[in-house]
């Protein structure tokens, strides 16, 4: 299971500068995640109060199914020319390979984030009343648990004839527990209600995501050569 | 006629195939190929449409599992253990569109553990390309990028080259001489597996040819006189 650094450096380098010219990825979460922002906007028009107990379901839908649109691309560029053959064939481990797409994802879902969210907070004039830091750790581990499970099922969609509908049916179920655990966490640390504690929700995404990053990384190989 | 499914008399087999079988479904790619190849040769493997002639070579490359029989390639059952001695070219480039080729050759060097990107510019130059060419892959003619996907095979110098119409779409000259280079590369000791549908472009230069039709070997011959009669 192990993924020499020198690798997963090298794919990680490689992945943002594809990205850095084609734009794919980018382009397409921005896109989305803008319209489903305005599209939200125009359909509720909810005080400030609301807005905090909304907030943390709608920015996390938007980020999930916008990540969905990088995610189906990150291995399309692998499938173009059959490149990820050469992969499979050179010495280097599957893990390398997971490991820098999956931290590739997690950078170019972390941007669209960066740009989103400064706008959700102007449409939906929202204003953090508990412990505004707590939204670090649920922002860093409610994307890797995205990005993680995004990765490898995408890969695993990979070879089906219509994997851009296969990824959500197969992400989407199993993103369940820590999409409820960060939109809690989310909803506790606007609402900043002295009574709850968002600690709890980031302690069961942090439990999440170790146990299926370790999942994605022992069965990856056995995708990657998989026919 | 030879027996094309009679081991090769000469012991030193690099590539041994037994019984090898591949079902795509209903449809059998391979039907009990049965060969070993000697190291140090240039084989060029022939045969219409459909023959098996690439699942055989992504056999031996280890990206296609066979349904039943074994491939031994330098004493190892499982490809992935000497991936290191063989290099694979396919009928795609397997080089990423928006890379140049310096670029491209500098990431696969390093999945190698090559960091010496001295290695990446001979190899180019060795191909008849220039190195220092910044336009990316994608902007690259036919020709030019089958050149930089056989560099990319070459890079990590291995043993044996398993290359699927390496000369398809490339003008004449530039054929004849990837042919010469394979040919410098067969007197090097290395084992050279060449799919083809331009045979005689390997006459001469071929030290066997293969033919194959509807997953089988049917002949091993020297020279491509069995074309004529076939």
């Amino acid at each position: 299971m192990s993924a020499p650094p020198g690798v997963t450096l090298e794919t990680l380098r490689k992945d943002i500068r594809l990205e850095w010219r084609s734009k794919d990825a980018i382009n397409s979460m921005l896109f989305f995640a803008l319209l489903v922002v305005v599209v939200f906007s125009f359909s509720f028009d909810p005080n400030a109060e609301e807005s905090r107990l909304i907030a943390g379901g709608l920015v996390w839908v938007a980020f999930l199914f916008a990540a969905v649109v990088a995610l189906n691309q990150t291995w399309a560029r692998e499938l173009r020319n059959q490149v990820l053959d050469a992969y499979r064939v050179s010495p280097a481990p599957a893990n390398s390979l997971f490991l820098a797409k999956a931290m590739g994802n997690f950078i170019f879902v972390s941007v669209l984030e960066a740009v989103m969210v400064p706008l959700f907070v102007v449409f939906y004039k929202l204003r953090v009343l508990g412990p505004a830091w707590q939204l670090v750790p649920v922002t860093v581990l409610g994307t890797w648990a995205i990005v993680v499970n995004g990765t490898f099922f995408a890969a695993m969609s990979l070879r089906t004839r219509s994997r851009e509908i296969m990824l959500p049916l197969l992400l989407f179920p199993i993103t369940i527990p820590a999409l409820i655990s960060t939109v809690e966490a989310t909803t506790v640390i606007l609402v900043g209600d002295p009574a709850t504690s968002a600690k709890f929700w980031i302690v069961l995404l942090a439990t999440y995501d170790v146990m299926f990053t370790i999942a994605c990384l022992a069965l990856f190989e056995t995708v990657l050569h998989a026919e | 006629m030879n027996d094309p499914q009679a081991p090769h008399p000469q012991a030193d087999a690099i590539i041994t195939v037994t019984n090898l079988v591949k079902q795509f479904g209903r449809f059998a790619a391979l039907r009990g190929v049965t060969a070993s190849f000697p190291s140090g040769r240039l084989y060029g493997i022939l045969g219409d449409n459909g023959a098996g002639k690439t699942t055989l070579l992504r056999m031996l490359a280890g990206l296609v599992t066979p349904t039943r029989g074994t491939v031994t390639i330098l004493g190892s059952i499982q490809p992935r253990k000497i991936c290191r001695e063989f290099g694979y070219m396919a009928h795609p480039s397997l080089l990423y569109d928006e890379m140049s080729g310096m670029e491209n050759l500098r990431y696969f060097a390093r999945l190698y553990g090559l960091h010496d990107d001295q290695r990446c510019v001979e190899i180019i130059s060795a191909v008849g390309l220039d190195p220092t060419l910044v336009r990316p892959v994608g902007q690259y003619s036919q020709g030019m990028r089958q050149r930089m996907s056989l560099a990319r095979a070459l890079l990590h110098d291995p043993k044996i080259l398993l290359l699927d119409e390496p000369f398809s779409n490339v003008d004449i000259r530039s054929a004849r001489e990837m042919v010469k280079l394979l040919g410098h590369m067969r007197d090097g000791g290395k084992t050279i597996f060449v799919v083809t549908h331009q045979a005689s472009l390997l006459d001469g230069t071929a030290s066997e040819f293969i033919w194959m039709d509807s997953g089988q070997i049917i002949n091993r011959t020297p020279d491509l006189k069995f074309m004529e009669t076939a």
